[in-house]
C-alpha cells in the first residue's frame, strides 16, 4: 500500500500558462526534408530536453505483425551508423542525461532529458538513428527476448496484465489495427524478420513523419544551428499517407470475458467511443470534463455512488483513452474500470453507473462541480509543465496529432469554456446500447506463493 | 511484409555516404539558480522546510511523521488510520474535503510504511492557506467516524488481496522477512485479518499518542515566499501540539550475508531474484563513492548488470541495484525479473558482477561516466518543484538540509577512482548479500541447488 489520494488526478498531459508565468515562447519551423521543429525556452534550470515524435504506433503495425512498433523502438536504441550496440545509452547518461522512448496507439516517442551542456549530443545521437540506425539480425533477436520479458512482467505474470489497453479493444472494435494487441503475440514476435524491420522504417521513419521538439534551457539561434548542422542531411523521404482507421460505432452492447489466472477480484470496463479527438476537440474536451466529474475525488459521481454510499466496488476511474488524453486520434474510447468483490454482480455495477449517466443527462452539474474540475485540471497542467520530460512530450505529441504546440497553453481555458450541457449531452451520448462491457473473471483465486 | 519490394535493405539503412560521424562534445554547463530556503523548528517541534521555486503558480508540501510501532497490531491500525486520516473532521466530511482541495486545485493523498506516515500534496499557490487549513483540521480534529472506518477496512481487505498477487510485493514480503525475521519493519503491510479487527476507538488512540509534529517535518516548494510561508504554517499548524515526540522505528540489525531462499510460486512464467547487503547512508563519509559503485554495478542503464543480462543475454527487461534507506542508515538491494527458464543463469550473471566489481574496479571511464549521472540526474530530478520537495523531505528524514543538497554534486566531484574501488570491494563482495528468489520450483529448482547459496525447498 503505497499512496493514496483523497483528490484523484485528472489525466495529465500539457501544460498551461497564465498572467504571472512567462508567456509562451514557441518557434516552429520546418527543415527542407519535411522535419517539422518545435522549440520552447525556458532558462529557469540549466537542462534541456529532446524528443523526436514519429507518427506512426501500433495501430499502422500489419496483420500477423502484432508488437511490432514497439519491438522496432526497442530497435531504435540499438546502435546507428556512428554508434556502437550500448553506445546511446552511454552517451546520454554518462553526459548526465536520462533517455527513454514509448509506443503509442498513433505514434512512437523517443526522448532524453540533459544537463544543456549536453544539448549538441542529443541532436547528434537523434539524427544518427533517424539517418542510419543499424538493425542487425543479433540485435533483433536480443531485443525480441527482452521485449517479452517486458510482456512477462506487465502483463503475463500479474494480476490485472493489460487491463483494459489490451483486453478492451478487441470487445469494442472490429477491425485489426484498433482491436488487436499492440504488446504483441508472442508468435508474432518471433516471427519479425530483418526485412520487416528495413521496410517498417522506409516507410514511417521518414523525417517528413516526424517532430522534433528542444525544451528547456536552449538559445533559439544557436539550436537552430545545431538542427541544420545535424539533421539537415538527413535525406528527404515521402511520408507516407496516413490511414483511416475509423469503423462504425457499435450497435448493441458488446460483451466480452477474460480469464485471469492471478486476479484474487473480479473486474470490470466499460468502453463507448467518443467525439473525434482532432476533429471535434470541444466534444472530445466535454469528455475529459465528464470524466473527472464521474471519477476525480471523493466528491466524484461514481466515487460517491459506488465506492463508498453502494459500497459496490473498491476502485473505480474514468477516464478519457485508455493511455491518458491526448494520445491518439479517431477512433479513441472513453473508459470506466472498476475492482470489485466477487459477491457484486455486472449487472449491479452497470446500473449504477447507468442511473448516474442519466442523471447527468437529465440534470447538467452545477457550477461548483465544473470549477473543481477546471481547477484540479489548471493545476495539473501547471505540475506538467514543470517536469521538463513532460513539457517537452508535450509540445511534441501537440504538434503532431493538433498540428498546434500552444494548444497545451490554451486547455485550461478551453476545459473551463466546456458548458454543462456540454456535459449533459456528453453523459447522454455514453448509452448501454453502444458499448463494450469486459469482464475480468479470477480463473484460480488469486496465486499462493509459499516459502 | 509486402510482396514488392520497395525498401531499402537493412545494410543499406545503416550505413551513408558519408560514413560514421564523431561524437560532439559537451558545451560549457551552468550552474543551477540556488534558491531560498527557510528552514526552522516551530515551538510545537514540527521542522519546516520552505523553498521558494516558482517555475509554476503551484506549490507542493510534503510532511513526514514518525511512525514506528512495536505492538504486532500497529500496521493494521496505521494503514486504517491513513485510510481515513482525510475522511472527515467535526468540521468537514469527506466530500467537503475533497471539494474545498478541488476547487484550489489542490490534493492530499496519505501512506504509511513501518518507518512513518507521509502526507503529500499540492495546489496553486494562492490555495495555500487552504490547504493548510485542510491539513491542520484533518491532524487536530480528524474524526475516524465508524462508517468511514468500516468502509475503508472493508477496501483495505480487497486492495490487500490484490497486493498480495503482485510479484513484486510478494518478493518484498519475502525479502524483508529473509532480511529481517519479524522485526516491525518487516510488516509493510498488514494481515487482512488483522485489519478486520481495528476499530475507530483504537484508530483515534493510535492518532493521538502517534500524530506528532516534534520531531516531524513538513516541506513545502513552489510559488511561495519561505518566511511568509512559515508563519502562515505557525499559525494553521498552531493547534497541533504535543511535548511527546513522535516514533522513530526500532533501530535495524545490521544485515549479514546468507543462502538465498527460493519462494516458490508454481506456475509462474517469470522469477523475482532480490538480493541485499548492508550499506552505509548519506552521512558516512564513503557514501558518494559508494553511490558511484552502486551506479557501476546496477544503477543506471549503462551499468555492468543491465548490459549483461539484458543487452547481451536477453534475460530480462530491467535489472536494478539501489540503496533502500532506513533511518540513517541503509541497505543495497539488486532485483531482476528474468524468464522462469534463464533464472538460474541470470542469477549466476548477477553474483559475478558482484564478484567483478571488487576484483576488476570500475575503470576511469566507468567512474566518469556515473560521476556525469549522478550529478546530472540530481540537477534533472531536482528541477521541477515536486521532485525538490520530495528529495528534500527524504533528506531531512535523516536529518540532512537543503545545504546537503547543494554540497553533494561537489562531493559527487571530488570522489577519486580508488575511493570507488575501496567501496566496491568493502560493498559489493557477494558473500555480504543475502535475499530471495521467487519462481516456480519445477522449473527454476535444479538450476539454483546446482548453482548453490540457494535454499530450495
Amino acid at each position: 500500500m503505497r499512496c493514496r489520494h483523497t483528490g484523484g488526478y485528472a489525466p495529465s498531459a500539457g501544460t498551461v500558462t497564465v498572467a504571472h508565468m512567462a508567456g509562451p515562447d514557441l518557434h516552429r519551423y520546418v527543415l527542407d526534408n519535411g522535419l517539422r521543429v518545435v522549440l520552447a525556452p525556458d532558462s529557469t534550470s540549466p537542462v534541456v530536453g529532446v524528443s523526436v515524435h514519429y507518427d506512426v504506433g501500433f495501430r499502422s503495425e500489419p496483420e500477423g505483425r502484432t508488437g511490432f512498433a514497439h519491438l522496432f523502438e526497442h530497435l531504435m536504441f540499438q546502435g546507428s551508423e556512428s554508434l556502437e550496440k550500448l553506445a546511446h545509452f552511454r552517451h546520454i547518461q554518462g553526459s548526465g542525461g536520462t533517455f527513454n522512448g514509448s509506443t503509442h496507439p498513433d505514434y512512437t516517442d523517443y526522448f532524453e532529458v540533459l544537463p544543456s551542456a549536453a544539448l549538441e549530443r542529443a541532436l547528434f545521437l537523434e539524427a544518427d538513428r533517424m539517418r542510419a540506425p543499424k538493425l542487425t539480425e543479433e540485435n533483433l533477436a536480443n531485443q525480441i527476448d527482452v521485449v517479452k520479458e517486458e510482456i512477462r512482467l506487465n502483463v503475463l505474470n500479474r494480476p490485472y496484465g493489460g487491463f483494459p489497453w489490451i483486453l478492451l479493444p478487441p470487445v469494442l472494435y472490429d477491425t485489426f489495427p484498433n482491436a488487436h494487441n499492440g504488446y504483441g503475440d508472442f508468435v508474432d514476435l518471433e516471427r519479425a524478420t530483418l526485412d520487416d524491420c528495413a521496410e517498417f522504417f522506409d516507410t514511417f521513419y521518414a523525417p517528413a513523419n516526424a517532430v522534433l521538439t528542444i525544451a528547456g534551457d536552449v538559445d533559439i539561434e544557436r539550436a537552430r544551428e545545431l538542427i541544420d548542422a545535424h539533421f539537415g542531411d538527413v535525406p528527404a523521404r515521402q511520408a507516407p499517407p496516413r490511414p483511416s482507421f475509423a469503423e462504425p460505432a457499435p450497435t448493441g452492447e458488446k460483451r466480452g470475458t477474460h480469464e485471469d489466472p492471478h486476479a484474487p477480484l473480479p473486474a470490470l470496463a466499460v468502453g463507448y467511443r467518443m467525439p473525434d479527438p482532432v476533429g471535434d476537440l470541444d466534444g472530445y474536451l466535454a469528455n475529459l470534463v465528464l470524466a473527472s466529474v464521474l471519477a476525480d475525488g471523493d466528491g466524484s459521481r461514481l466515487q460517491q455512488r459506488l465506492v463508498h454510499t453502494d459500497a459496490l466496488v473498491s476502485d473505480i476511474g474514468a477516464g478519457a483513452g485508455l493511455f491518458g488524453p491526448f494520445e491518439a486520434r479517431d477512433p479513441d474510447t472513453f473508459a470506466i474500470t472498476a475492482v470489485h468483490p466477487a459477491e457484486v454482480s455486472d449487472a449491479q455495477i452497470l446500473d449504477a453507473v447507468d442511473e448516474e449517466l442519466a442523471k447527468l443527462a437529465s440534470t447538467p452539474p452545477d457550477a461548483e462541480e465544473l470549477a473543481k474540475v477546471t481547477a484540479r485540471w489548471t493545476a495539473n497542467l501547471h505540475s506538467e509543465h514543470d517536469r521538463l520530460i513532460s513539457r517537452t512530450l508535450g509540445f511534441g505529441s501537440f504538434a503532431l496529432l493538433y498540428d498546434d504546440p500552444s494548444l497545451f497553453y490554451q486547455l485550461p481555458e478551453r476545459i473551463g469554456a466546456v458548458t454543462a450541457d456540454d456535459v449533459s449531452a456528453a453523459a447522454a451520448a455514453l448509452r448501454p446500447d453502444a458499448r463494450a462491457v469486459l469482464v475480468v473473471a479470477p480463473a484460480n483465486n488469486g496465486t499462493e506463493a509459499t516459502e | 511484409m509486402t510482396v514488392a519490394k520497395t525498401h531499402r535493405s537493412a545494410e543499406e539503412i545503416g550505413r551513408t555516404e558519408r560514413g560514421p560521424r564523431p561524437l560532439p562534445g559537451l558545451g560549457e554547463q551552468r550552474a543551477a539558480a540556488e534558491f531560498s530556503v527557510a528552514d526552522t523548528v516551530l515551538d510545537n517541534g514540527l521542522r519546516v522546510l520552505a523553498v521558494r521555486k516558482a517555475t509554476v503558480p503551484t506549490v507542493e508540501l510534503r510532511l513526514r511523521i514518525p511512525f514506528g510501532g512495536t505492538d504486532p497490531m500497529h500496521s493494521a491500525r496505521s494503514e486504517v488510520l491513513a485510510e481515513t486520516l482525510l475522511t472527515g473532521t467535526e468540521r468537514w466530511d469527506r466530500v467537503t474535503i475533497d471539494t474545498e482541495l478541488a476547487l484550489i486545485g489542490g490534493e492530499l493523498g496519505t501512506a504509511v510504511d513501518p518507518e512513518r506516515l507521509s502526507i503529500s500534496g499540492s495546489a496553486l499557490a494562492d490555495g495555500l492557506p487552504t490547504l493548510l487549513d485542510v491539513l491542520a483540521d484533518a491532524l487536530t480534529g480528524a474524526s475516524y467516524a465508524g462508517n468511514e472506518v468500516a468502509r475503508e477496512r472493508e477496501r483495505l481487505v480487497e486492495r490487500l488481496a490484490v497486493a498480495r498477487t503482485q510479484p513484486r510485493v510478494i518478493a518484498r514480503e519475502a525479502l524483508q522477512r529473509r532480511r529481517y525475521g519479524d522485526h516491525p519493519v518487516t510488516r509493510e503491510m498488514p494481515q487482512a485479518e488483522d485489519v478486520a479487527l481495528v476499530d475507530p476507538e483504537q484508530v483515534r488512540a493510535l492518532h493521538t499518542a502517534s500524530v506528532l509534529p516534534r520531531g516531524s517535518v513538513l516541506v513545502l516548494v513552489g510559488d511561495v515566499d519561505p518566511d511568509t510561508v512559515i508563519g502562515q504554517v505557525t499559525d494553521a499548524l498552531a493547534g497541533w501540539a504535543s511535548d511527546a515526540a513522535a516514533t522513530t522505528l526500532l533501530p535495524l540489525p545490521d544485515l549479514d550475508g546468507g543462502d538465498l531462499h527460493l519462494v516458490t510460486r508454481p506456475g509462474a512464467v517469470q522469477s523475482q531474484i532480490r538480493l541485499s547487503a548492508q550499506a552505509i547512508g548519506r552521512t558516512d563519509p564513503r557514501y558518494a563513492a559508494l553511490q558511484l559503485a552502486n551506479l557501476t554495478y546496477g544503477g543506471y542503464f549503462s551499468s555492468r548488470l543491465v548490459e549483461n543480462i539484458r543487452e547481451d543475454k536477453g534475460y530480462t527487461y530491467g535489472a536494478h541495484s539501489g540503496f533502500d534507506f532506513t533511518g540513517d542508515s541503509a541497505t543495497l538491494i539488486v532485483d531482476a525479473d528474468t524468464a522462469s527458464e534463464v533464472t538460474a543463469a541470470a542469477l549466476l550473471e548477477t553474483r559475478y558482477e558482484l564478484a567483478r566489481l571488487g576484483i576488476v574496479p570500475p575503470t576511469a571511464e566507468e567512474v566518469e561516466s556515473v560521476r556525469q549521472y549522478a550529478i546530472g540526474s540530481l540537477l534533472i530530478s531536482t528541477s521541477s518543484q515536486g521532485g525538490l520537495a520530495s528529495q528534500l523531505a527524504g533528506l531531512a528524514g535523516q536529518g540532512l538540509d537543503a545545504e546537503w543538497l547543494a554540497e553533494h554534486p561537489g562531493r559527487l566531484a571530488a570522489v577519486t577512482a580508488d575511493e570507488v574501488a575501496s567501496a566496491a570491494i568493502e560493498f559489493f563482495a557477494p558473500a555480504r548479500f543475502t535475499g530471495v528468489v521467487v519462481g516456480d520450483p519445477d522449473v527454476v529448482g535444479a538450476g539454483l541447488t546446482a548453482l548453490g547459496g540457494v535454499v530450495v525447498p
